[in-house]
């Protein structure tokens, strides 16, 4: 199966690793993805904020440049999952707004027929269409009990719960059990990171991202894995300042799950973006003896 | 002859007067409609004088036909037959025309309300000239009654009923009766023990001469209608002999395997492998759980059948097949409760110290898991602090919609409890506090004074993951105080929720066995949700306690009497009336085709495979002419409702429609 | 003051700009949404207190207010909500109604969300370089100092570009942009 790829700004930022490991992940388990010609920025949370029905048209122009054979977008940054995902149900369920986006569209001369896609996160493809069996098949240095917390963040889970629990969900979970990694099972697993919150307000995002890493931290967890740009930014990138703040001492990396799954794989390190987060995987991952590929002493 | 008909158009105070011109409609009908001889008006025909006036008329007048212009027929259609009865005439050659659901209200221009009034009435005249007289049949009511269900509702109809000297089959899915007020340590507002009120009843029905017991047995099917229905029932197999087992308990005291028992204990206690389910139940007679007894699952032990000194059990005792002929059926099935664990964030199942309503009620009860106390899950220490959480799982759109009505009390109840045996702080979230019968805002006054606090806010979840000082080690709620306006966090040891309400697994199956349904909600319908609670659409099957919907003791119990009165009412008429308004099939042009036997809603027809033809069961036909359209060779015909009678009405409503000759000249003239 | 019962146009105003905004009408006030929201202790109304403005007709107070601004669209609240009011976006559509109005709450957030749409509609894509040092030179110089070590470090890992990125068809964007502005001026697209 091919799927229309829809990367997001971060990946080309911020999240570079994202884009590193899911290339990667994808090569190894034969996952075909074309990424949507002359994609364009999602809008985030922002556009919204300033104008609906022009945030719903620029959201609609990636979806109408998908390519009319395919029928499949994978998206792997939440947020933009979540916008496109918003949009394509938006101009199902409220047809009149189509019918108003549309129009925009057509200033563009594009259209698009609301309900033709079906937008997905990539944590929905690696476990559905890939799967367990898949994955333990291709499993080739499992991660030795590296103590994992799974973060999913909020809109990956909500609002719409189609792919896991809202409240409490557990396929990422299951996924890194497939790997060999001890999973964390920490409660505020779906709890929100702050987004943008970050540069708007200190003091209440440093809150929460304090809140996360403190839990994670209390229940051991060795290292942190994301599957959403601004959360791995968030978590990785303020840890610092979060410590200075609060006085307190957390040393977690944070990594994209499919970091994780590509070391798994037996992929190479560098391949994966390991070494572009702020607080470094290196140790840990050193300790553990994963991802050293052949300098890697007989475990 | 030509009919003599008396047309009655009723003011119905301003109802229909105040929209309908209905002396100008008098006078035409009156002038205009041809055999019609009477036409009077009244303020309220369905009062005594009014109804005096069709009477007389019809003996006075000669009357043979009536026609009432005023509400609908839902209303006083009865009323108005009654009154032509009395006077001597068939009640079926009265036909009423809804001149205020139909005309007055629907409009708010008189001169269209008048006129639709009159199309109406004409109508009326036209079709009932062509109507039959007909002759109501009636069927003998068996004096047996079936009880499905021995929680409080259906015990307390089985007494009423068997008290009343009639014969009662109450049967039970459980091994004992007592439903879930069995599992209750007290009830509000009185603060009587559950068992203690509710155990004399069980004896009463377990002793009484008039009752046969049927425990651990389940409806298989149903058939038949009101007076005569035959039912099926299964027996399953205790592997006890009830005739010899004298409930000593000796088996139960020396059978070695233990399980958790999710039914009575809810999860929180053990029983053994064959169990009564609690010490007062009704019968004593104990079941061996085939699905975790030794002897089934390996062929060892059997220590129950060797110990037991009037060698009643019998593992080769098979399920039973019983089949029952009773004229009336009471469902009283009770509910089950939401499982909590679909709400995540309360942390149910996940979180030790989160506990559901009935696991508590478990607790508090003297013969519970734990003796009576109230303990954390440790079973050892007691809660300083319990939160309370309101609607888990009603009043919510993504599970139950509907309020389960008992919470709110039950949650006071369970605040006393707690102050009571532990001393703790107790914390009532909610978001409206429904004490809404009589004393019970009177224990919501108690419970004020006995120190509960109550926070306004329905709680948003429940964790563990510690915040601020004062939080380790212990079970958060976070909610919105919405009194002050301002997000709370308070630490509690123990949290109750308080699980919604729900129907049972299986109610729509079962209503399905008796011909009744259920609401969206999963409730049965009842026939009338204000003025017939009881009572179900099929006749002969009621309704009774919190299969109908959520309520309390007290509403079940009124319930359960009110249909044992119905079922009564019914034996002592000892016949009842089949309304002549069913469809008839006529043989000689039946080919047997049998397509109206599968589109019958009532499963009213039978086919005669001898015969090759089918065949109506008029018990069972509601008339409703599904099959009369239906039939392709037009072999059926539906009385009260035939081509005839339909056409006239339709002729009637038309008459002022131009005659084809205007017509065409008219559609000549506008050529030019 | 008319006593007579008016009718609620600012709530009719926020019901039509919220696709599925009806719903606000259902809204009995349990406190779920203000329970559950990570920043409900920061913010001047809870969400929940916000409805009971909404719906008492106190349109200054609710787009004055700072809560809106202090949503960061968890969405925990609307998964929660039992009468399935679409409570974050009738965030958005407060944010929207309390940007474009004068006398609207100013704050940092109104502010960035315009730069952030300021480059989609310039270079198709969003610029995080640009918006961060912008917002920080604009709202908060102090904190460019201690947020310069961090600025540096993504950039030495590749993380952040100093020039944005632009789209093939920009003109084609702006078009679609622009008629949609439009549309949105003359009451179109309204749910």
């Amino acid at each position: 199966m091919k799927y229309a790829l829809y990367p997001g700004c971060s990946l080309d930022n911020s999240s570079v690793a994202y884009a590193m490991s899911l290339e990667a992940v994808a090569g190894n388990l034969g996952l075909e993805f074309e990424t949507i010609d002359d994609w364009n920025c999602c809008g985030a949370t922002e556009y919204h904020t300033i104008d609906k029905l022009a945030a719903h048209a620029v959201i609609a122009r990636n979806l109408a440049l998908v390519d009319e054979h395919l029928d499949q977008v994978v998206a792997p940054c939440s947020a933009c999952y979540l916008n496109l995902k918003k949009t394509d149900r938006v101009m199902t369920e409220h047809p009149d707004l189509g019918l108003q986006v549309n129009r925009a569209l057509a200033a563009g001369e594009l259209s698009y027929e609301a309900g033709r896609l079906n937008i997905r996160h990539i944590l929905d493809v690696l476990y559905h269409d890939v799967g367990e069996q898949a994955i333990r098949e291709h499993v080739t240095q499992p991660l030795r009990g590296l103590r994992v917390a799974p973060y999913y963040g909020c809109v990956v889970v909500r609002p719409y719960d189609d792919l896991d629990n809202a409240e409490y969900p557990s396929r990422l979970d299951e996924l890194l059990g497939w790997l060999g990694a001890e999973v964390v099972d920490y409660p505020v697993k779906a709890h929100c990171c702050g987004g943008h919150m970050a540069q708007v307000s200190e003091e209440q995002a440093f809150e929460l991202i304090r809140r996360l890493l403190s839990s994670a931290d209390e229940y051991d967890a060795d290292v942190i894995a994301c599957l959403c740009p601004m959360c791995q930014l968030n978590l990785d990138a303020y840890q610092d300042r979060v410590n200075s703040r609060y006085h307190t001492r957390f040393d977690l990396p944070v990594l994209f799950f499919t970091q994780l799954v590509g070391l798994a794989l037996g992929l190479d390190r560098s391949a994966l973006g390991i070494g572009k987060e702020i607080v470094t995987a290196e140790p840990v991952l050193d300790s553990r003896i994963i991802g050293m590929g052949d300098a890697a002493p007989e475990a | 002859m030509a009919e003599r008909i008396g047309v009655y158009v009723c003011h119905c105070g301003s109802n229909i007067a105040g929209m309908v011109d209905v002396e100008a409609v008098r006078r035409w009908v009156g002038e205009n409609l041809e055999d019609v001889v009477v036409s009077k008006a009244n303020r309220f025909l369905c009062s005594s004088p009014g109804q005096g006036m069709i009477e007389d008329d019809i003996k006075d007048e000669g009357l043979t036909r009536v026609v009432v212009a005023a509400c609908s027929p839902h209303l006083h259609e009865t009323t108005f037959r009654r009154a032509c009865a009395n006077a001597r005439l068939n009640p079926y050659l009265m036909q009423m025309a809804n001149i205020r659901e139909h005309a007055s209200w629907v409009t708010s221009r008189r001169d269209e309300a008048t006129m639709k009034a009159i199309a109406l009435i004409s109508a009326a005249v036209e079709r009932v000239k062509c109507q039959q007289p007909l002759q109501p049949s009636s069927v003998d009511v068996n004096p047996q009654t079936l009880v499905v269900g021995g929680g409080i509702a259906g015990v307390q109809a089985t007494l009423e009923l068997a008290d009343a000297g009639y014969r009662v089959f109450l049967l039970e899915r459980e091994p004992s009766i007592g439903g879930h007020m069995a599992q209750f340590d007290k009830t509000f507002p009185t603060l009587d023990c559950a068992a203690c009120i509710l155990t004399p009843r069980m004896s009463e029905v377990g002793q009484h001469e008039n009752v046969t017991l049927l425990t651990y047995s389940e409806l298989e099917s149903v058939s038949g209608s009101v007076g005569s229905f035959h039912v099926t029932i299964r027996k399953k197999a205790r592997s006890v002999n009830e005739e010899t087992c004298t409930g000593c308990g000796y088996c139960e005291d020396k059978c070695p395997r233990k399980v958790l028992d999710t039914e009575f204990e809810a999860g929180m206690g053990y029983r053994k492998a064959i169990y009564t389910s609690f010490p007062q139940a009704v019968p004593k007679v104990p079941v061996v759980d085939r699905d975790s007894c030794i002897w089934f699952e390996r062929g060892k032990c059997g220590a129950c059948m060797k110990l037991c000194p009037t060698g009643s059990i019998d593992f080769e005792q098979q399920d039973q097949t019983i089949e029952l002929d009773v004229g009336n059926i009471i469902l009283a099935t009770g509910y089950s409760t939401f499982d909590a664990r679909r709400m995540p964030q309360y942390g149910y199942g996940r979180l030790a110290n989160v506990f559901t309503s009935l696991e508590f009620e478990r607790m508090c009860n003297a013969a519970g898991p734990t003796g009576g106390k109230i303990l954390l899950r440790d079973g050892r220490t007691q809660p300083k602090s319990v939160a309370i959480v309101h609607c888990v799982g009603s009043r919510d759109k993504n599970y139950n919609h509907y309020c389960s009505n008992i919470c709110c009390m039950s949650a006071l109840k369970f605040g006393h409890l707690a102050i009571e045996k532990t001393g703790a702080e107790v914390f009532s979230f909610y978001i409206d506090m429904r004490p809404n019968f009589k004393d019970y805002e009177e224990f919501y006054q108690r419970l004020l004074e006995e120190g509960m606090s109550f926070v306004r806010g329905k709680v948003a979840e429940v964790t563990d993951a510690s915040r601020l000082p004062g939080e380790q080690g212990k079970l958060i709620v976070q909610c919105e105080d919405t009194l002050l306006g301002r997000q709370r966090r308070i630490p509690v040891d123990m949290v109750v929720l308080m699980s919604a309400l729900e129907p049972r697994e299986d109610s729509k199956e079962v209503g399905l066995k008796c011909g009744i349904s259920c609401s969206m909600a999963g409730w049965f319908t009842e026939r009338h949700p204000k003025l017939d609670p009881v009572a179900t659409m099929t006749d002969g099957i009621f309704i009774a306690g919190a299969c109908q919907g959520p309520k309390d003791i007290p509403a079940s119990v009124s319930q359960g009497a009110a249909a044992a009165a119905r079922v009564q009412s019914m034996i002592t008429r000892g016949t009842v009336a089949i309304e002549p308004i069913v469809a008839t099939i006529h043989e000689e042009n039946c080919s047997g085709c049998r397509v109206c036997n599968g589109l019958c809603p009532f499963s009213a027809i039978e086919f005669d495979a001898d015969q090759q033809v089918s065949r109506v069961v008029a018990a069972l036909c509601k008339g409703c002419g599904t099959c009369v359209a239906a039939c392709p060779a037009q072999a059926i015909s539906g009385a009260h409702f035939d081509n005839d009678q339909i056409m006239a009405e339709i002729k009637g409503i038309l008459w002022d429609a131009r005659r084809p000759e205007t017509a065409g000249a008219a559609e000549e003239q506008s050529h030019d | 003051m008319n006593a007579v019962a008016q009718r609620n146009e600012f709530r009719d105003q926020v019901i039509s700009a919220t696709p599925g905004g009806e719903r606000l009408l259902d809204c009995i006030q349990c406190g779920t949404c203000g329970g559950s929201c990570p920043n409900g202790p920061d913010m001047e109304s809870t969400p929940r207190r916000l409805f009971a403005l909404i719906a008492a007709g106190e349109r200054e107070r609710v787009l004055h207010s700072n809560t809106m601004w202090h949503c960061v669209s968890c969405y925990l609240c609307t998964s929660r909500c039992p009468q399935k009011i679409p409570i974050t976006d009738v965030m958005y559509t407060l944010k929207r109604m309390s940007a474009a109005e004068e006398g609207g709450t100013e704050s940092d957030g109104a502010s960035l969300a315009r730069s952030f749409a300021g480059y989609v509609d310039r270079y198709g894509r969003s610029f995080e370089f640009g918006l961060a040092s912008r917002f920080y030179l604009t709202h908060k110089p102090s904190s460019l100092l201690r947020m310069g070590p961090l600025g540096l470090s993504m950039f030495h890992k590749g993380r952040m570009s100093l020039t944005p990125s632009r789209i093939r068809q920009i003109r084609q964007l702006r078009a679609i942009i622009d008629k949609a502005k439009e549309l949105g001026r003359n009451g179109e697209g309204q749910s």
